[in-house]
């Protein structure tokens, strides 16, 4: 069977070491975490972790019953495939030399994305969007060179049905 | 009222109905000690934590009630890992107590101190680390509550010296709710009426049971379940005493080291009716070969044991008891009746496999290990409590002592743990002062936790220790006779105490049988006397463990005698 990406949301008990919970369970039992977003909600006293994991569909069924296992997680869903909103930020600092100056603001002006720092050889480029988008970005930034990039993986949030 | 963190734990304590806690003092918990001498609660004072921990252990299976534990910061607190985590894989409650250093010290490499939190995370139900005393009442009352609920764990809360002696305003802790924990005890009814339209069908049914059922105080609703459907009854390791070993409808334990009926029967069955069991490895061996013929069943209240390692037609979670009560209930509303005539050829076709493959062993000149046990069960009428040691002495244990009753068998089963049997056995007899409490050991088993003697001894505890002596690591030199050509690499354990004059040193009773003929007289004098007795049985020392299902292999394919 292959393995395929999921994104997982769940809400925890905001409490020192629940990340370390969740982030132990999977190291312990051999998942993989390819990203981790966590911050408190809007109730101080409860934090979304968005989680995204690659495995396959029996390996997914034991990672989401062990996680609704712990005693700080609330509740958890599977956002893959799901009418969800997914977004992810990148902070891309691209190698910025004289001549390719002018064509690195143009797909900066063509992504809708924005420059937060300049320097004599270098640009940091601030962009939030998709997956796609942030990944089509980047291919087009490293014949440049990037030099250095941030990600924060996924967050996402499921579209209530009217 | 304004009480200390101490103070405040003992008041919990006796609202949970603890009367009992094991343990070990030192720097970090010496406040709470100072308390805890004030109280009624019996304190029994171990020799070593991990003693401690296996103690608590085998006096919650032994009462049915959470154990509770006692210990110190840093290597007090990482002696009790092995205990906790065994009762991990077991799913016994217990609460262990650890000391830490003041809060203003966490984190600072201080004296004693240890991360016990973070080690023990993945080993626990649930673990805590108190940071306040306004926190310690509500956080031991959801320790307790989260130790003996769902599937049942250890759990463990960690408490800073300061939090122990700084005082706060005391309020009594509310009923437990957490929005984040609410296991599932009322099985789904559309299902359980899928399984009895199966039991009706099925031609050659099989009930196999775990310790799930034990936990759960089912085993009479398992026994009502099976006579009146007339169902051949299996167990687990773990399962033994859920149903009656006496039973004619009972087929001996499944698995690596269980009866040739029970794992052909198991092979051969059409409706496997799984109770509380979690199918670990040494149960199913090769698993896409286990249960090949058969629609499985699975009740169980943890759902990650549901569709982990085999794959069910029936999954239902839920509580063991509520789940077999409610089914007796529909066998009465149906009004079925016991189908003694359809299931008389699958009984025959055990019968026959009972009848040519017995559990047996050659009797010689020197003492065998399975005569020892065989003789146990027979000056004790099978109304012992059995704790074992790891190994050949657990599985001779399992296969030879007859359970009729559940709370009997205490055994390390899923982390397998050497030295687990004698404080078990301190903890069982705590427990059940009026019973007859016997260890089945092995010679290296016994070493692990011997300082645990002076424990029983100190608190008067007439725990009777059977040592099966062959003078090997045994278990691992019957693998290394049969996969490794003989090549016995260091198993061979020459070097022993004297395991009379040890006794005698502990001021115990030292008894020792070295023929045949010698062993019933020692256990009939053992087991007769009112101290606690060590008996010393030198048995053959290349003895093996049949039937036995090699690793990777279907559990039909089985070595035997």
């Amino acid at each position: 069977m292959s393995k395929e990406k999921h994104v997982l949301t769940m809400l925890v008990d905001n409490q020192p070491g629940v990340l370390s919970r969740v982030a132990n369970l999977f190291t312990g039992r051999g998942y993989n975490i390819e990203s981790l977003c966590v911050a408190p909600t809007i109730d101080p006293a409860i934090s979304r972790i968005t989680l995204v994991t690659r495995a396959d569909l029996p390996a997914l069924e034991q990672i989401e019953k062990q996680l609704r296992k712990l005693v700080n997680v609330i509740k958890l869903r599977d956002l893959t495939g799901k009418e969800a909103v997914k977004r992810e930020l990148a902070l891309i600092c691209v190698r910025a030399k004289p001549e390719m100056r002018a064509e690195i603001l143009r797909i900066v002006d063509i992504f809708r994305c924005k420059v937060v720092d300049v320097g004599l050889e270098h640009y940091i480029i601030e962009v939030s969007g998709n997956e796609d988008k942030l990944t089509a970005l980047i291919q087009l930034l490293k014949p440049m060179g990037i030099k250095k990039i941030a990600r924060t993986g996924v967050v996402a949030l499921f579209r209530e049905p009217n | 009222m304004k009480l200390t963190g101490a103070q405040a734990l003992m008041r919990v304590l006796k609202d949970e109905g603890v009367d009992t806690i094991f343990g070990f003092p030192g720097g970090a918990v010496i406040d709470i000690y100072d308390e805890l001498v004030k109280t009624k609660i019996k304190h029994v004072l171990v020799r070593h934590e991990q003693g401690a921990v296996h103690a608590a252990d085998g006096y919650a299976r032994a009462k049915g009630k959470v154990g509770v534990c006692l210990v110190t910061s840093g290597p007090g607190a990482t002696n009790t890992v092995t205990g906790i985590a065994s009762a991990y894989m077991d799913s016994i409650p217990l609460v262990v107590f650890s000391g830490q250093v003041p809060t203003h010290l966490i984190g600072n490499d201080a004296f004693q101190e240890v991360d016990i939190v973070g080690i023990t995370m993945p080993c626990t139900k649930h673990n805590y680390l108190v940071k306040k005393p306004e926190d310690l009442p509500r956080i031991v009352k959801e320790a307790f509550y989260l130790a003996q609920s769902g599937r049942p764990g250890p759990v463990l809360i960690d408490i800073p010296k300061d939090v122990s002696n700084t005082a706060f305003e005391y309020t009594p802790p509310k009923a437990v709710k957490l929005k984040s924990y609410n296991p599932t005890y009322k099985p789904n009814m559309k299902q359980l009426k899928k399984v009895m339209q199966l039991v009706k069908e099925a031609q050659r049914p099989v009930i196999f049971a775990g310790g799930g059922v034990i936990l759960s105080k089912a085993s009479k609703e398992l026994t009502q379940f099976a006579r009146k459907m007339q169902i051949p009854v299996t167990t687990s390791l773990m399962g033994l005493g859920a149903f009656p070993g006496s039973d004619p409808l009972w087929l001996g334990m499944i698995g690596m080291h269980g009866t040739y009926r029970a794992n052909m029967s198991t092979g051969a069955c059409d409706l496997l009716l799984a109770v509380g069991v979690r199918f670990d490895d040494r149960v199913t061996g090769k698993t896409d070969a286990f249960a090949a013929q058969a629609k499985i069943v699975h009740i169980d209240i943890d759902p990650t044991s549901i569709r982990k390692n085999i794959p069910v037609s029936i999954p239902i979670v839920g509580d063991c008891k509520t789940s077999l009560e409610s089914l007796n209930r529909l066998i009465i509303d149906a009004k079925l009746k016991k189908p003694t005539r359809a299931r008389a050829p699958w009984i025959k076709q055990i019968q026959e496999w009972r009848d040519t493959r017995p559990l047996a062993y050659e009797q010689t000149d020197t003492i065998k290990p399975q005569y020892v046990v065989e003789k146990l069960y027979e000056l004790t009428k099978g109304k012992a409590i059995i704790t074992t040691e790891v190994g050949q002495n657990q599985m001779w244990a399992a296969q030879y002592y007859h359970f009729d009753q559940p709370n009997h068998f205490i055994t390390s089963g899923g982390l397998g743990c050497m030295g687990f049997g004698l404080p078990a056995a301190i903890g069982a007899q705590m427990a059940q002062p009026k019973s007859l409490v016997v260890d089945i050991a092995g010679d290296g088993s016994i070493q692990m936790n011997i300082q645990e003697m002076a424990t029983a001894m100190q608190y008067g505890l007439p725990v009777k220790v059977v040592i099966l002596n062959n003078r090997y690591l045994g278990m691992v030199r019957q693998w290394q006779e049969l996969f490794y050509d003989k090549r016995y690499a260091c198993t061979n354990m020459e070097c022993a105490p004297d395991f009379v004059k040890l006794a005698e040193a502990y001021g115990a009773v030292g008894l020792r049988a070295t023929k045949p003929d010698e062993v019933e007289k020692v256990l009939k004098k053992g087991l007769n006397s009112k101290r606690m007795v060590v008996m010393d049985f030198v048995v053959a020392p290349e003895e093996c463990v049949y039937p036995m299902v090699p690793a990777g292999a279907p559990i039909t394919e089985m070595l035997l005698v």
